[in-house]
């Protein structure tokens, strides 16, 4: 017989953990205590998400835990009947309400997907802040192209201010995640992905490489630091003083041997596309020829929605499969992660 | 001569030492004691060269259970190494040892554990639930077997000689590749994952065959147990899914030998491949091991609840439907690889689909509950704490399929526990209810249900305790896979884990006492009638327990679902046939054992670039596979003779039983 | 006849029923293994299309192909189907010299059909075209290659059914046996078509 006794403590202790976990302070679960709109969207879907399924889960308790006590072989009143083995109401009703369910959920998922998508730029009054974000062994380097600077394993960012990243890898996949403002997204080499984010109010947040890549890993944390406005001007005029600049040598010194947590660096200026210099040996062996990264700088700012996601495995065949991006005018194409595979040599 | 292979090989570091030393101690002393009892010939003669089902199941599920010790001492090194690695402190192993132990960790688990534990339950009672003799293929059987031995026993070498993978379970492109990773241990990883693959690609079209063609007459589709038509879809999606794994392994071997493209990021390689192709396998493969397992609860609680299972042609659709989706969500492991957002929220609608047709069969379970007359045995225990520990696993796993929740916890501590709790609850306690519930049937006697009821605590207590905070960690914004931890907000959870791990451990030593007992109090227990619980259901109970060679000297003729049953209510289930035929049965042969061992050479060999012990060993495999094909003798025939002797005996014994139970009234 | 006879009749007749029953197990398990390879070409072949434009700078397949080369080749791999399928009527009439002639007219042709391709594999090499050099050239190989060893692997099961032929003559098993390699080898030669179209053809559009 199963005792009752140990399964009541059992319940009872998984829900003490439980609270003690949402008691101990809710800032803690950063992903709860979102600073961007982004995250705050994303906790909410997780939340409705939960509820919706509780409709099913919890009758799921109450009947396993009724189930067994009123149909255990030693109850003396026990209504035994070996032959109701089917039953078409039943049947409905356990088909019907998951379905039911799954339909919303799906519906949800649908609307919130694309609304969500990480790759479109945030509707505000100040235009995006442009981040290049370039993953090494183990360190991340942030370039601000539009200002000339960068830093290494230190983001600042302005408050208030939407911010647009370019993602890519030095190396190997990596997945750049500042849990507190929203979603992440994978770094991978020779690509370029997107993600575009908002810290609301200044503070400083935890940012992380979320995908193992190699025995530094566990290092590649850093400090995503909102300020505001005026610091953040303050910031940049001050990280023009800087008497380090990140030029190629140092670039190839810093992504080349293998280092963990890399000091925390302000550059005054940086390598001219540096970032696409980083992506364009691995794009021209993916078939293409004579790259000039000045040809993707121009495309750096279009967002155009159409195909700028790949649909890996078979990447996008739609419209430009015989567009060669060193001739023509490619506004409206983004570089991103596979447009590497409409590059095409046209010979 | 010896390729890469030097004397600096052999591993320096102290803790793998003091294991590897007591792993060779360990096989010399069992080495020692074969010689010491002259059991070589019994062992080679009646197991290792075995063709028959049942005891190649039984090899399977041991294999399995040494396996499981393995992995969960990888898993409290995680936990422990976590729980102490914080701020200055650096716990007790440096990042690259705590790698290899979370690559080692899920390998083991899914491959050496979960695979051949349900390979083995298949083995143990598919025959006999459907009234054949054996499988179709008996040597293939072995040869599957000695496959799946020798990946995990080169699994084993790495410990000793070189290092394992820190690339994951999953493997890691373009990490994995030669540039980042030019050691051996991806190779043993690679190797030791190819050839168990390639044993259960071939186990798995054995057991399709089996299924549909080796049925007792009057067996339909529609009235075999559920066990067997679960394990039939797994192994659908076995042969379907695995020849994915085998062919994108062949393409890193390509990639790590002969300096290939596939998935290099230079000379137009593409890394993004290899995520389609392994979880085109991967998330099948995790429906190859919960399935099988599903179909274990549903024998149980139809069996433990004396009522035919609820539902039985819904439940039949909704494995079929599950079966069909699982192979349509592959790319919900990759949401975060910058996918068109349609492309997400087609891959998230199917996964989601899939909570429907698993959603109906909890029903479907609690429903043969109702109305029934419960007896908790042990499988029973395990069964109820699947029911309510798997529904948050699923519950998890919907909130995973939507993308942009999914962005938020992808790769977290959240990811780990999530899939912990759908394959902890969902597949062990399975493989554990169906090891319980059929331990009888395949050894004669029964195990003792208190441990075995301690033993079930012990992990579902130390299960909640190890991966709830996970969860929570997961929101806190933890990574899998961290050597070490940087935020102290983290450390009270890993405490907390901590003990549920140890906890965990108590379960598994249960486990480890209730078997001692069991054996030392074996004449107690025996199963005389073959119905060792009294409550069977389905044709399995209808033989000896263990079964005689052939399982039924007479083949029953199936008249309707949970036929059993029907044979005790019309009171002929114990009732002896008049006449008994001579029967063909496959005999044990050696081939199967000399392709194992070749291939653990080959596999070696291969590691450490060896090459011409690798080819060696290699023509050895396809002489051995050309002379099964010249082998035409296979079988021997047991006179009818003999099969009345074994039965007279068998029913003798039967009478014998009932009659002491009619006094003992 | 007497009762035991009689027993003794029904038991053999029991027992030839059960084999046969048991060779047509035996193809049914080669038709779901054959599926199972089937999956792992359409891996290949999918892969081939995901790589196959990458070729990092280096040659291009319209460069590397020689039709005419690789159509003589695939010529030889469909006559020796064609001598299979003969040497299969053959063994039906039970003429043990023309089954083995067919089949080893079989393997001169699969031999024919693997040194083609090996000389292909060779000549692209030696123009310094290895399968290291490009994404294209990676997929190419191990998708060619993976056939050739199919193949070679059919040479040496079809080498022990000739012996075996020769040495048992049509005995139950040989025969199921023959059978299994047949369908064996057909496979062979559909997946080859698929190669020569998807592959050299569609590479030269």
């Amino acid at each position: 017989m199963l005792k009752k006794s140990s399964l009541i403590s059992l319940v009872r202790g998984v829900g003490l953990i439980a609270l003690t976990f949402f008691l101990s302070g809710c800032e803690k679960f950063i992903v709860f205590n979102s600073k961007g709109p982004i995250g705050q969207k994303e906790a909410q879907l997780i939340i409705i998400a939960f509820v919706l399924m509780l409709i099913v889960v919890i009758p799921v308790f109450i009947m396993v835990f009724l189930f067994a006590w009123k149909y255990r072989a030693s109850n003396k009143e026990l209504d035994y009947k070996p032959e109701w083995v089917d039953s078409k109401k039943v049947e409905m009703v356990v088909w019907s309400i998951p379905i039911a369910i799954i339909l919303v959920l799906g519906t949800l998922s649908w609307i919130y997907t694309h609304k969500l998508d990480p790759y479109k730029p945030l509707k505000h009054d100040l235009p995006a802040l442009q981040v290049q974000v370039i993953s090494t062994d183990w360190n991340w380097i942030f370039i601000y192209p539009e200002e000339n600077i960068a830093t290494i394993n230190e983001l600042i960012i302005q408050a208030d201010r939407p911010v647009s990243f370019k993602l890519t890898s030095s190396t190997v996949m990596t997945s750049m995640f500042i849990p507190q403002l929203g979603h992440q997204m994978y770094a991978m080499a020779g690509m370029q992905t997107q993600l575009n984010l908002l810290a609301e109010e200044p503070g400083i947040y935890q940012g992380l490489n979320i995908e193992y890549s190699g025995t530094g890993y566990h290092t590649m944390h850093f400090k995503a630091i909102a300020k505001t406005a005026d610091e953040f001007n303050a910031w940049l005029a001050e990280a023009k003083q800087s008497p380090d600049v990140l030029n190629r040598a140092k670039y190839d010194e810093i992504s080349g041997q293998r280092i963990m947590n890399y000091p925390i660096t302000t550059y005054s200026s940086v390598e001219p596309n540096l970032f696409l210099d980083v992506m364009a040996p691995y794009m021209e062996w993916m078939g293409h020829v004579g790259v000039h990264p000045e040809d993707y700088l121009e495309s750096q700012g279009h967002s155009g929605h159409g195909h700028h996601h790949h649909a890996a495995p078979d990447m996008n065949h739609d419209s430009h499969s015989d567009h060669d991006m060193t001739h023509e005018d490619h506004s409206g194409h983004d570089m991103h992660t596979m447009d590497t595979d409409t590059l095409n040599i046209n010979k | 001569m010896f390729g890469k292979l030097t004397t600096g090989d052999i591993v320096q570091d102290p803790l793998t030492l003091i294991v590897v030393i007591g792993m060779i101690g360990g096989a010399i002393a069992v080495v020692a004691g074969l010689t010491y009892f002259k059991k070589w010939g019994y062992l080679w003669r009646e197991w290792l060269t075995s063709v028959d089902h049942k005891k190649i199941g039984i090899m399977y599920i041991v294999f399995s259970l040494v396996m499981l010790l393995r992995g969960f001492a990888d898993g409290i090194m995680m936990r422990t190494q976590q729980a102490m690695a914080i701020g200055e402190s650096q716990g007790f192993m440096d990042a690259h040892h705590f790698d290899q132990i979370f690559s080692a960790h899920g390998t083991i688990m899914i491959i050496f554990v979960a695979m051949p534990f349900l390979f083995g339950l298949m083995n143990l009672v598919i025959p006999q639930q459907i009234g054949a003799r054996d499988v179709a293929f008996p040597l293939l059987n072995n040869i599957s077997l000695w496959l799946t031995t020798a990946g995990g026993a080169l699994m084993m070498i790495s410990l000793a000689l070189g290092e394992f993978s820190n690339t994951g379970w999953t493997g890691l492109a373009p990490l994995f590749g030669l540039e980042y990773n030019p050691y051996v241990g991806v190779d043993y990883w690679m190797w030791s994952f190819q050839l168990a693959g390639i044993g259960s690609t071939l186990g798995g079209v054995n057991f399709i065959v089996t299924i549909l063609k080796m049925r007792a007459p009057g067996m339909k589709l529609m009235k075999m147990p559920i066990f067997t038509w679960t394990s039939f879809t797994a192994n659908v999606l076995v042969v379907l899914t695995f020849p994915v794994i085998t062919i994108a392994l062949l393409m890193l071997t390509m990639d790590r030998y002969l300096g290939m493209h596939f998935f290099t990021n230079d000379l137009g390689g593409n890394m993004m491949q290899w995520n389609n192709l392994f979880w085109m396998w991967g998330h099948p493969e995790v429906y190859i091991v919960v399935l099988p397992s599903f179909g274990v609860f549903s024998e149980v609680v139809a069996a433990f609840s004396k009522k035919r299972i609820f539902g039985y042609t819904s439940l039949v659709y909704a494995t079929g439907v599950i079966m069909f989706l699982s192979a349509l969500v592959w790319l919900h492991h990759f949401y975060t690889m910058a996918n068109n957002p349609s492309v997400n929220v087609f891959f998230s609608i199917t996964t989601m689909a899939i909570a429907i047709p698993t959603g109906v069969k909890i029903f479907n379970w609690l429903f043969t509950m109702y109305k029934g007359k419960i007896s908790f045995a042990t499988p029973m225990y395990w069964t109820m704490g699947f029911l309510v520990l798997f529904v948050l696993g699923g519950m998890t796993g919907v909130l995973l399929s939507i993308p942009p929740a999914d962005f938020m916890v992808h790769n977290s501590a959240f990811l780990v526990a999530h899939f912990h709790n759908t394959l902890i609850p969902g597949a062990l306690f399975g493989y554990l209810a169906g090891f319980s519930y059929w331990f009888p049937k395949a050894m004669g006697f029964r195990l003792n249900e208190k441990w075995g009821k301690l033993s079930f605590w012990g992990w579902a207590v130390g299960f909640v305790l190890a991966f709830m905070p996970l969860y929570a960690t997961g929101f806190m914004g933890m990574p899998r896979r961290l050597a070490h931890l940087n935020n102290p907000d983290w450390t009270p959870y890993m405490y907390i884990a901590l003990v549920g791990a140890c906890i965990i451990g108590l379960g598994i030593f249960a486990m480890l006492v209730q078997l001692f007992l069991s054996v030392k109090d074996r004449k107690k227990n025996m199963d005389v009638t073959g119905d060792s619980w009294g409550y069977g259901r389905t044709l399995e109970w209808h033989t000896s327990s263990p079964p005689a060679d052939y399982n039924f000297a007479i083949i029953p003729t199936v008249k309707e679902i949970d036929d059993f049953n029907r044979m005790k209510e019309e009171g002929i289930a114990f009732k002896q046939p008049e006449k008994y035929f001579p029967i063909v049965m496959p005999k044990n042969r050696p081939h199967g054992a000399i392709i194992g061992v070749l291939t653990i050479v080959f596999g070696f060999a291969m590691v450490w670039h060896i090459w011409w012990l690798a080819i060696v060993s290699f023509v050895g495999i396809i002489g051995t596979v050309v002379a099964i094909g010249f082998d035409d003798d296979s079988e021997y025939v047991i006179p009818a003779e003999e099969v009345k002797r074994i039965e007279d005996e068998r029913f003798a014994k039967i009478r014998e039983a009932m009659a002491q139970k009619t006094n003992n009234e | 006849m007497n009762t035991t006879d009689i027993n003794k009749i029904e038991e053999l007749e029991a027992l030839r029923v059960e084999r046969q029953h048991h060779a047509e197990i035996n193809t049914f398990g080669l038709w779901i293994y054959l599926m199972s390879d089937l999956i792992m070409f359409s891996i290949l072949f999918a892969t081939f299309v995901v790589l196959g434009k990458n070729v990092a700078g280096g040659a291009t397949p319209q460069e590397l192909f020689h039709l005419p080369f690789i159509f003589t080749e695939t010529m030889f791999l469909l006559l020796s189907s064609v001598t299979f399928g003969l040497s299969m009527v053959a063994m039906n009439n039970q003429n043990k010299k023309a089954v083995l002639i067919g089949l080893i007219a079989t393997g001169l042709f699969g031999l024919g059909f693997l040194v083609m391709e090996l000389y292909e594999f060779y000549e692209l090499a030696a123009s310094g075209n290895t399968p290291d050099k490009s994404g294209f050239l990676t997929a190419f190989f191990t998708l060619v290659g993976t056939h050739g060893a199919h193949v070679f692997f059919g040479l040496i099961w079809l080498i022990s059914m000739i012996i075996q032929v020769a040495k048992k003559g049509f005995s139950d098993k040989v025969r199921s046996r023959l059978v299994r390699l047949s369908i064996f080898w057909h496979f062979l030669d559909v997946v080859w078509v698929g190669v020569f179209t998807f592959v050299y053809l569609m590479s030269m559009i």
